[in-house]
């Protein structure tokens, strides 16, 4: 019985001797924190992606307690909600954003850009795109070994090995921006998503002369300028033979798309036309 | 073959395959049009003096070199300017590059043509220094530096050895080989200019002993010239490698991140003092050089070829290619980059073209990393690349930087050397770029 | 036209795969095996076959089924190597499904939860071994006694091995030079007629093999050459200080399972340290460990825990010890 008495005696004062050791430290060392960042953070998507620019999901939070600037913050990923709720916890008003998607500006599939060379190597973009041109021998297109699906935390990129091209799942998208930071060759850019999803772009980056761009891909920009001219809205621009569709003054009349020589203007999530049918794959040779 | 010298660490024994090393240089045709890149060495790319539909003789300087890292670059035709355009350098990406058609070859005058070798000095230093920067000497062993860059020691710095580079450790290639064979007076005449431009009495040759008809020819000639030794060093990769050439020759170590200068030497190649030979001596400047045509099955000679010319052309005077050739190779097998097309031209840093048949053009089986460590063992410069491979892999480039990835001298014995086929190499330059932006950017 | 292959430099490599190495370790295991078979005759290899396709077969499940690839890497050779060295690490008399059971703890457990090939931080034979021994403690230290060319699978004469009669003895009291008498000759140590484990019997085949190895560049000699000296200085510091309480450092060369250990499990790639330096520092850390555990520890034989042990430090000493840098202050 006595072992007893005293087994509980020992235990029990060796567990209040923790608890007041624990007491103290808490008391001593506690850490006075502004308690909106735990709010905040509650709100967040909590992927810790890194697309609003700061490390993690709290990172975001610290930085919009201390700052409180709506406008230069954002969270991608959460989108307006997340903007308009965390604004009501820190009590100030904050203006709706665009949402926006990532888009890949390439069409240099094989069946567009035939292989001149086969890569062998580390299936690394960045290190391809250091070592030489691509396989297509177009040095501003994809190099096709899925640095942006590596990058993507979200699983909204895969590669399509028929075409050699990445594919951007609609749904899984959240514009954080991983993707355009991994590519070597800025090929992937965030455009506003547009009103169901409807928008209208150049599906090319290459800045050389139209016949050399024109000889690597069939489906390239060739800096023609017949989109610049058909535009009613001066929404496309022309710099170093590239077109450059701007998504702020593009009102989606589509008359750019069926202009384009090569097809290089791509239209997404628009019902099939009347006349004149051309989908947006498909590209005459 | 006891008692030759060699660098202790790391370092492998690839087969040498020098096929061609019998055979003499012979003249390369002019091809009908050439192409010079306006970046053909290592620094800011030159500036062109010239313009569409001009006519320049051979020898004539077409284009600039204004930046100090960067040089001067001269006609290797006679002919017209077609134009200045970009055509694509080895890579696939567009360059800058003049294109003349040719017509006949008349020379720039003030060159000397003549067989006869000079022997006489008679330029001062100063006078030496200009000269190899005029007629656009760069380092011919491939990296292209500007020797004008080099032999100009900076301010507090003494030079004590000038280390003559004939160790040519890359296999297949014998451009440095056949060079020393047959220009061997000229090369030692070329040893002795660049010893006065750097001021010092001792320099050093060094040749594997793969070649011992260049180490005899070398070392008979040698002796009447005071103070040129002509070094045997045991057969080894990268011995050609500035370092480990050094620490081979007069066991000195170069720092980390310091340049050979650091230790009292001054490395040039073989070819480069020809050049040197050429320009003080003949005021020819740099148009022409030797290069190796060869390839696993199949095997070309050696050429003087003028910068500029296209790898098709030069193909082409050797009866073209095989069929079952899956992989050309600008440089040596090692260190060499692999060509996207045969129209790329030759430039100066080209030692030499492969053409490697299917049995051994592509890479091998990747397996796990069976963690064995012999790319610990082969590194010559004591890192270890699975550790900076992993570090690539996974964008950790703190981690690469702390294991002194900016240390790699890239041959590749780590690569070649690795069971599992990793491809260490190809991960350690995207880190060592990518670090060295870092860096770039923090003294920003 | 055809299209050219472009990739990175070097553009050569060596003719050298893990396939071959891994083939090549089997090869100079064939040595240690013959001599096994010759002294426990069938069992031994009916043991060695049970432990090879067993492994064979766990591997190639495992991978079909639970990691759904499509790459085998059963052909490579590493699963025969574990089945070959577990086969070698337990005695003649083992039931075979305490074998199969010893397997699916290597491969399994040891081997393929952690990735397969190259990412395992234990050496998964030794891994099986211990689980046995853990789980089997009987059956795991009964040693038959060698009967060359037996035939007989079953009425095995057991018997203690060397380093259990020392162990035991000393426990007891007696002296080692009495002890001495009851243990096997040297030359009988070195060719392999003795009791104990399958494959850790002859030295002379072991070094045989290890000679191949080395000459085919599988091996370096830093971490056989740094743990058997070790054992060797070790055991022969304490011997001189007292030669009626610890046995003589050729006996602890030539018995239990150093030798084996030293060669082939020790230098297994996948769970030693990359440079020299730090296999040096391996080596002499399984030389120390297994001589604290044969002479103070439970078990007669420590080969195994030492191994293990080091095993677990390996990251370590891949962190703290660098190899030497050129041009580094």
């Amino acid at each position: 019985m006595s072992i007893i008495v005293y087994s509980l005696l020992a235990l029990g004062g060796v567990a209040l001797l923790f608890a007041a050791v624990i007491y103290f430290v808490e008391k001593k060392f506690k850490v006075v924190e502004d308690p909106r960042i735990d709010e905040i953070q509650e709100i967040l998507p909590g992927a810790n992606c890194g697309g609003c620019g700061y490390p993690g999901c709290r990172g975001f939070a610290e930085a919009i307690v201390k700052t409180g600037d709506f406008n230069a913050l954002f969270c991608p990923v959460g989108g307006n909600d997340v903007a308009k709720k965390a604004a009501a916890i820190m009590g100030v008003e904050v203006q709706e954003k665009a949402p926006q998607i990532a888009v890949v500006r390439c069409n240099g599939s094989h069946e567009h850009a035939p292989k001149k060379v086969t890569y062998e190597g580390a299936t690394s973009c960045a290190f391809a795109h250091m070592l030489f041109a691509g396989e297509s021998t177009c040095p501003y297109g994809c190099l096709g070994c899925g640095d942006c699906v590596a990058s993507c935390t979200f699983d909204a990129i895969y590669m399509n090995y028929e075409t050699g091209l990445p594919v951007i799942v609609e749904d899984k998208c959240t514009s954080c921006g991983a993707c355009v930071k991994a590519c070597p060759r800025g090929i992937i850019e965030l455009r506003n998503k547009g009103p169901k999803g409807k928008r209208i772009f150049v599906c090319c980056i290459n800045k050389e002369k139209g016949a050399i761009a024109r000889k690597n891909c069939s489906v390239a920009c060739i800096g023609c300028g017949k989109c610049v001219k058909i535009c009613p809205y001066e929404a496309i621009t022309m710099t170093d033979n590239l077109a450059y569709i701007s998504f702020e003054k593009c009102k989606l009349c589509r008359k750019c798309v069926s202009e384009c020589p090569t097809s290089a203007i791509h239209e997404i999530n628009f019902p099939p036309r009347k006349t004149d049918v051309k989908n947006t794959n498909e590209v005459e040779a | 073959m006891n008692g030759l010298k060699t660098f202790p660490l790391g370092g492998v024994h690839p087969d040498d395959c020098k096929f061609t090393a019998q055979k003499p240089i012979e003249q390369l045709p002019i091809p009908e049009r050439v192409y010079i890149p306006l970046s053909q060495s290592l620094g800011a790319s030159s500036v062109p003096i010239v313009n569409k539909g001009d006519k320049v003789k051979t020898g004539q300087l077409i284009a600039k070199g204004e930046a100090f890292i960067s040089s001067n670059i001269h006609s290797s035709v006679t002919g017209e300017v077609e134009k200045i355009d970009e055509w694509i350098d080895t890579s696939g990406y567009r360059r800058k590059t003049v294109i003349i058609k040719t017509t006949e070859d008349v020379w720039e005058e003030g060159i000397d043509l003549s067989k006869e070798i000079k022997r006489e000095i008679t330029l001062t230093k100063e006078e030496i220094i200009q000269r190899i920067k005029d007629k656009g000497i760069v380092g011919l062993g491939g990296a292209t530096f500007p020797t004008h860059v080099k032999v100009s020691i900076p301010q507090g710095k003494k030079a004590e050895f000038l280390i003559i580079n004939g160790v040519e450790c890359e296999p297949y290639l014998t451009s440095d080989h056949r060079l020393m064979l047959e220009k061997a007076e000229e090369i030692l005449i070329g040893t002795q200019i660049l010893m006065k431009a750097i001021d010092v009495d001792k320099a050093i040759i060094g040749i594997e002993a793969n070649k011992p008809d260049a180490i005899e020819h070398l070392s008979k000639i040698a002796q009447n010239y005071k103070g040129i030794q002509v070094q045997a060093l045991k057969l080894k990769y990268p011995q050609g490698a500035e370092k480990q050439l050094i620490k081979a020759l007069v066991n000195r170590e170069v720092p980390s991140g310091k340049l050979p200068i650091e230790v009292g030497c001054v490395v040039q190649n073989v070819g480069t003092a020809f050049a040197v030979y050429e320009a003080v001596q003949k005021n020819k400047p740099l148009i022409e050089r030797v290069v190796t045509l060869t390839g696993n099955s199949w095997h070309g000679g050696n050429f003087w070829v003028r910068i500029g010319t296209t790898v098709q052309f030069l193909i082409d005077h050797c009866g073209g290619l095989p069929t079952n050739i899956e992989k050309i190779i600008n440089g040596g097998p090692m260190m060499g980059k692999a060509l996207v097309s045969t129209d790329v031209p030759i430039t100066k840093g080209t030692s030499g073209i492969l053409a490697f048949t299917s049995d051994i053009s592509r890479r091998v089986k990747i397996y796990n990393c069976i963690r064995c460590g012999k790319c610990v063992s082969a590194c010559p410069m004591g890192l270890e690349p699975v550790t900076l491979e992993k570090a690539a892999e996974n964008a950790n480039w703190d981690i690469a930087e702390k294991y002194f990835v900016l240390d790699c001298i890239e041959c590749g014995s780590c690569h070649y050397t690795c069971p599992a086929g990793r491809p260490l190499l190809d991960m350690i330059r995207l880190a060592k770029n990518k670090v060295n932006q870092i860096v770039r950017s923090r003294v920003q | 036209m055809s299209t050219y292959i472009l990739s990175g430099s070097p553009h050569v490599h060596e003719q050298q795969d893990v396939k071959k190495i891994m083939w090549g370790v089997i090869y100079a295991l064939i040595p240690a095996w013959l001599v096994s078979i010759y002294f426990f005759g069938l069992p031994a290899l009916f043991l060695s076959l049970v432990a090879v396709a067993s492994c064979l077969l766990f591997e190639f499940l495992i991978q079909k089924y639970l990691y759904k690839s499509n790459e085998l890497t059963i052909t490579d050779g590493s699963a025969v190597i574990t089945g070959l060295l577990l086969a070698f690490n337990v005695p003649s008399s083992l039931p075979w499904w305490q074998m199969v059971i010893g397997s699916l703890v290597a491969i399994g457990v040891a081997k393929m939860t952690y990735g397969g090939l190259g990412k395992n931080p234990f050496n998964p034979a030794l891994v099986g071994r211990v689980f046995l021994l853990i789980s089997f403690p009987v059956e795991m230290t009964t040693w038959p006694k060698v009967s060359p060319l037996s035939t007989s699978l079953t009425d095995v004469i057991t018997g203690p091995t060397s380093l259990g009669v020392i162990k035991e003895g000393l426990m007891k009291g007696e002296t080692i030079s009495k002890l001495m008498q009851n243990v096997p000759s040297y030359t009988d140590m070195f060719v392999g007629n003795m009791g104990g484990s399958l494959g850790e019997i002859s030295a002379l085949a072991i070094i045989i093999g290890g000679i191949y190895m080395l000459i085919r560049k599988i091996i370096t000699w830093h971490i056989p050459v740094s743990y058997i000296l070790t054992v060797f200085v070790f055991t022969g510091i304490l011997w001189l200080i007292n030669p009626e309480q610890y046995a003589d450092p050729v006996f602890h060369l030539l018995a239990g399972g150093l030798m084996l250990g030293a060669v082939f499990m020790a230098t297994d790639m996948v769970t030693s340290p990359i440079n020299h330096k730090a296999q040096l520092i391996f080596g002499i850390g399984c030389g120390v460990l297994t001589v604290l555990i044969r002479i103070w520890g439970a078990y007669p034989e420590g080969v195994s825990f030492a191994i293990l042990i080091m095993n677990a430090a390996t990251p370590l000493l891949n962190n703290l010890v660098k190899p030497k840098r050129f041009g580094g202050a």
